[in-house]
């Protein structure tokens, strides 16, 4: 027995019953397990507190937002929503007298479908080519496999800017610039670290059930399509989202090919309206409105998928 | 089965006949797009970075071969050189802070127990989800030296106002901690998986011995970390060194040029100051150099090659 069990069941004060009100209940937890809790709960503040700050102001109304000294969202309104979704008539808006609102015109509806018809185009494209390549270059034979495969991946090696201006150009050269293709181009067929991820799922995957629908005399397609492609769904799957997450979240590249309004996707869009908002008194709550609208497809993915993404990136440090 | 292995005879080795049998056929259509998207908008780039980086060229006229004429000319801007020593100091900034967060929420992940540690995981990485783009405006607005809840909470506990990303001193190591908000809980899944390679044999020896928990840390964790270091470190340096979506939301290069980082300057050499996409292209070449040297000396440093847990076994 060691001496802290001992003075614990000679101490006379010992409670009975460990209710939370009795200091058995309190004894039970170390000094460390204290600061563990602090760091946890800060953690978590540090964390969430941001996005709440973000919802309060988007739901405050335009005149308050100068008002810092509530936590929650001051004489709430949706007005700011319904500026960025374009269902206020802009005419209204200049009537105002309000240096706090905009009128800048803001059809997020536009922008968000823009992001949308870029993201999902390229997590189609990219995952369905790369998984195609990566099953090749984990099943067959054939001359250069290895070679090519060494490129591609001194292809994740690259900065993006250094490939970024010469894909301009070429964009440029095929009259591509403000166009969904020029957009998508870079993305659609291929990334290296797609190619990558699926190859080591085939790698590890039994070759017996391939091996067997060779020997029923399955076509090499109809195997990759029919028998190796179901067993690799969960990371299919992940890689999509992976790649969908990181098509939301690009910047640069449409900032280069993709300024037109008509195929302007979000974050370029609430840049843009960032710079035209004046510098002294920007329009908080409508931009503050804008990023809400922004984030909504992204939590849902974080509440729907969030495990998967984490598990996926657990595997890739290890490569 | 291992019948019809035995009597399957191996094509001819010409070079024809290599290509010529099926399974090669096959092979080549099935990464034929991904080929065509390597060759297209990966490796056709990055030798024309090269070519264009020689040229004088505003995209109008005809380029003109100039040699090394665009290394001279951004060498010897001084606008370059300022670039580069802001892209250093944000890495200054970023790398040490957010390393070390990282672990720490690593080792705390670790700690918990595993349904608290799995949930806290999904909620680590809901930054690192979000765009650049509204990471960035999400703190501009926070930070606002006028009405921003910052300097709230810091007037609350008696600190002096700050203008923060308006301060020239202030700006780059703020823009720093806008990023370790977002990217520190993604190191910190990657190193917790790295602390979860670590048997735990290893400890219970150590604590046997009698070594505490800093000993331990430093003679167990970190040594038997190195593999999972090497690649976060790689990985945040060279993207460290590529910042631009954050500034160019926030400062926009300012104040002072306070933030005008590597990046910033290129996409100016393109699109404000002049149209030239030999000295931008020559830029990211430049860029492309120091990375390379610089991963070269981090997998020296780090003795990337080598696995401590061999040593233990």
């Amino acid at each position: 027995m060691t001496s802290m069990d001992t003075l614990k069941n000679n101490s006379p004060e010992k409670p009975k019953r460990d209710d939370i009100s009795s200091p058995g209940f309190f004894s039970r937890f170390t000094w460390s397990d204290v600061v563990m809790l602090v760091i946890l709960v800060t953690l978590i503040i540090a964390i969430l507190f941001p996005f709440w700050w973000v919802l309060r102001t988007a739901l405050t109304s335009p005149n308050m937002v100068y008002d810092t000294t509530s936590l929650v969202p001051v004489e709430p309104t949706l007005f700011n929503f319904e500026r960025v979704l374009g269902l206020v008539d802009s005419a209204d808006l200049v009537g105002m007298e309000n240096s706090n609102v905009s009128v800048a015109t803001l059809n997020f509806w536009v922008f968000l479908r823009n992001s949308f018809i870029f993201s999902l185009t390229i997590t189609m494209g990219q995952t369905l080519f790369s998984t195609m390549a990566a099953y090749a270059f984990a099943r067959f034979k054939f001359p250069f496999r290895d070679t090519i495969f060494f490129i591609y991946l001194m292809g994740l090696m690259v900065p993006a800017i250094v490939l970024f201006i010469p894909n301009f150009v070429l964009i440029r050269q095929m009259g591509l610039i403000g166009t969904f293709a020029g957009l998508i181009a870079p993305f659609f067929l291929m990334t290296p670290f797609a190619v990558f991820f699926m190859r080591q799922f085939f790698l590890s995957l039994n070759r017996d059930l391939e091996e067997a629908a060779t020997l029923d005399g399955a076509s090499k397609f109809g195997i990759f399509w029919r028998v190796a492609l179901p067993l690799v769904q969960g990371p299919i799957f992940t890689l999509a989202i992976l790649t969908f997450i990181q098509s939301w979240n690009e910047y640069l590249w449409p900032l280069l090919v993709g300024r037109d309004e008509e195929i302007r996707v979000l974050t370029v869009a609430l840049a843009i309206f960032r710079q035209q908002t004046p510098q002294g008194a920007p329009d908080w709550a409508g931009l503050m409105a804008g990023t809400t609208v922004a984030i909504i497809p992204t939590i849902l993915i974080f509440i729907f998928f969030g495990r998967k993404v984490v598990d996926s990136i657990q595997f890739s440090g290890f490569k | 089965m291992a019948q019809q292995r035995a009597t399957y005879t191996p094509p001819k080795s010409g070079l024809l006949s290599r290509f010529a049998n099926a399974e090669a056929v096959i092979a080549y259509l099935f990464i034929l797009p991904s080929m065509i998207g390597f060759v297209l908008f990966y490796a056709y780039p990055a030798l024309r970075a090269v070519t264009i980086s020689f040229l004088e060229w505003n995209l109008l006229s005809d380029p003109e071969f100039v040699g090394f004429q665009n290394y001279q000319d951004i060498f010897s801007d001084e606008r370059f050189w300022r670039s580069l020593q802001a892209t250093g100091a944000y890495v200054l900034w970023n790398i040490p802070l957010q390393t070390a967060l990282a672990i720490g929420m690593a080792i705390m992940l670790d700690r918990f127990s595993v349904t608290v540690s799995t949930l806290l995981r999904g909620l680590v990485i809901l930054p690192w989800l979000m765009p650049n783009v509204i990471v960035a405006l999400l703190w501009l607005w926070m930070l606002d030296p006028s009405i921003g809840i910052a300097n709230v909470l810091l007037g609350a506990v008696g600190v002096p106002q700050q203008d923060f990303l308006g301060n020239p001193n202030q700006a780059i190591a703020w823009i720093a901690v806008i990023n370790i908000w977002r990217h520190a809980g993604y190191n910190a899944i990657l190193i917790f998986a790295g602390l979860k390679t670590i048997p735990n044999s290893l400890y219970e020896a150590a604590s046997i011995d009698g070594a505490n928990g800093w000993t331990q840390f430093r003679k167990i964790t970190l040594p038997l970390l190195r593999p999972v270091m090497v690649f976060v470190l790689v990985t945040t340096v060279i993207g460290s060194f590529q910042v631009f979506d954050t500034i160019a939301v926030t400062t926009n290069g300012g104040p002072a040029g306070a933030t005008r980082v590597i990046i910033f300057y290129i996409i100016d050499e393109i699109f404000n100051r002049r149209i030239s996409m030999g000295t931008a292209t020559a830029a990211s070449v430049v860029l492309f150099c120091i990375l390379i040297s610089v991963t070269i000396i981090q997998m020296r440093f780090l003795q990337a090659d080598q696995s401590d847990l061999a040593d233990y076994s």
